[in-house]
């Protein structure tokens, strides 16, 4: 029941989008099309879902304090490399999409020319590293870590799909020149964040 | 100073912004504007890393090979951003505790990133280091008019002074997100009227 609600907190009421900024870039660029938004969302639910669990293995085996424990001899046991979090992370990031890109590639042909582009975009998205430094900061256990991964990138997804359904209407109506493209996405984009908070009462 | 060097200087304040016109670093300027001292501290952190940055890599320019030039530039991008977050937490812990994950975020700001790819790869160590330091400078003036806003409207203070009579009632939608998208909207709509920037 708690992975549950960690779940429904992370796709709707702290959506990573809406609540926490991240993935902003990537968000107001593509989503211009429906059909790109969705695929992007994929990609990065996707890539969520496998950096979390193995920044959350190198954190914990790795660097963490005293993680090094584990090596015989008991020398290495008071270590604090947490300071490197930030360099292996975003190397484990960018290798794993270079991975998942040569996997893709190999067996799964059609989504990978489906998802082309976007998915070298990927290692830069905030919401890629800062899935991984948030797991650190609010201490998640491993199967925590993946549920939190997987519905982050649930609630990205739902927010730049919406986001791109929005702007194809968007495209008909008459606005002064100084709100077209980015002013008026930020407006709207502030008020789907108003009602994604309606959801903060849910509590399972 | 020469003119070009003073464009390179000048242009990331109004007619090239990097947030406004660019729209690169959207995200930690929403995120660090709830209080001014933050979205002070912040564009600190982040002018420092973008300078040396595309120093850094305008020095590697000629070295790196074009097939690995983003691994090269994140590893350089890490590393300097990993000196900036161990000196904030040794020097300024309080407001490192609030800047929380987003001193990490500084790897994957789009301006640092953006401005190593499209200037540094292609300019001199000295033009990129001044244009670094005019796009750090420029994310830094958008971010101290966000939270100036968003702090006088939300506390009804202004760097923690207080500007707001005894009994005003603080807004409390200017210190949540949709505040913060909703402001820094208008803000871009009133920066491009004035230097009439249309986007098609």
């Amino acid at each position: 029941m708690d992975l549950l609600s960690l779940a429904i907190k992370s796709i709707f009421v702290e959506n990573i989008l809406l609540a926490y900024f991240l993935g902003m870039c990537s968000f107001l660029a593509c989503s211009k099309k429906v059909d790109t938004a969705i695929g992007l969302g994929f990609a990065v639910i996707f890539v969520l879902a496998i950096t979390l669990p193995a920044n959350w293995a190198i954190h914990h085996f790795l660097l963490a304090p005293g993680a090094l424990a584990w090596v015989p001899g008991g020398k290495l046991a008071g270590l604090d490399l947490s300071f490197l979090n930030f360099i292996c992370f975003i190397a484990t990031i960018a290798s794993m999409v270079q991975l998942v890109e040569m996997i893709l590639d190999k067996f799964f042909p059609a989504l990978y020319h489906a998802l082309g582009i976007f998915l070298p975009l990927i290692t830069v998205n905030c919401a890629i590293l800062g899935g991984s430094l948030f797991m650190i900061e609010r201490e998640y256990g491993f199967v925590e870590s993946t549920v939190f991964g997987i519905s982050s990138g649930v609630g990205w997804l739902l927010a730049i799909a919406s986001m791109a359904a929005i702007r194809n209407k968007l495209r008909y109506s008459h606005l002064p020149d100084g709100l077209k493209g980015l002013g008026i996405t930020m407006i709207m984009t502030g008020l789907m964040a108003m009602a994604f908070m309606c959801f903060s009462g849910i509590n399972l | 100073m020469a003119s070009a060097a003073k464009k390179l200087l000048m242009d990331p304040f109004s007619d090239n912004n990097p947030i406004t016109i660019q729209v690169l670093g959207i995200c930690s300027a929403l995120a660090v504007t709830v209080k001014v001292d933050t979205a002070i501290v912040m564009p600190l952190a982040l002018t420092a890393v973008v300078t040396l940055s595309n120093f850094v890599i305008s020095l590697l320019r000629n070295v790196i090979p074009s097939g690995i030039r983003m691994i090269v530039e994140m590893a350089v991008i890490a590393t300097l951003v990993i000196i900036a977050d161990q000196l904030l937490q040794a020097f300024l812990f309080d407001i490192s505790k609030q800047l929380s994950v987003f001193v990490g975020l500084i790897i994957t700001n789009c301006i640092v990133m953006g401005r190593a790819e499209a200037f540094a790869l292609q300019n001199p160590p000295k033009d990129s280091l001044l244009d670094g330091l005019g796009n750090g400078l420029g994310y830094g003036i958008v971010l101290i008019a966000v939270a100036s806003i968003r702090e006088v409207l939300g506390f009804g203070s202004w760097l923690g002074f207080k500007l707001m009579p005894e009994n005003y009632m603080g807004n409390g939608l200017a210190l949540l997100a949709p505040g913060a998208f909703i402001i820094l909207g208008l803000l871009i709509w009133a920066q491009r009227t004035v230097t009439k920037y249309v986007e098609d």
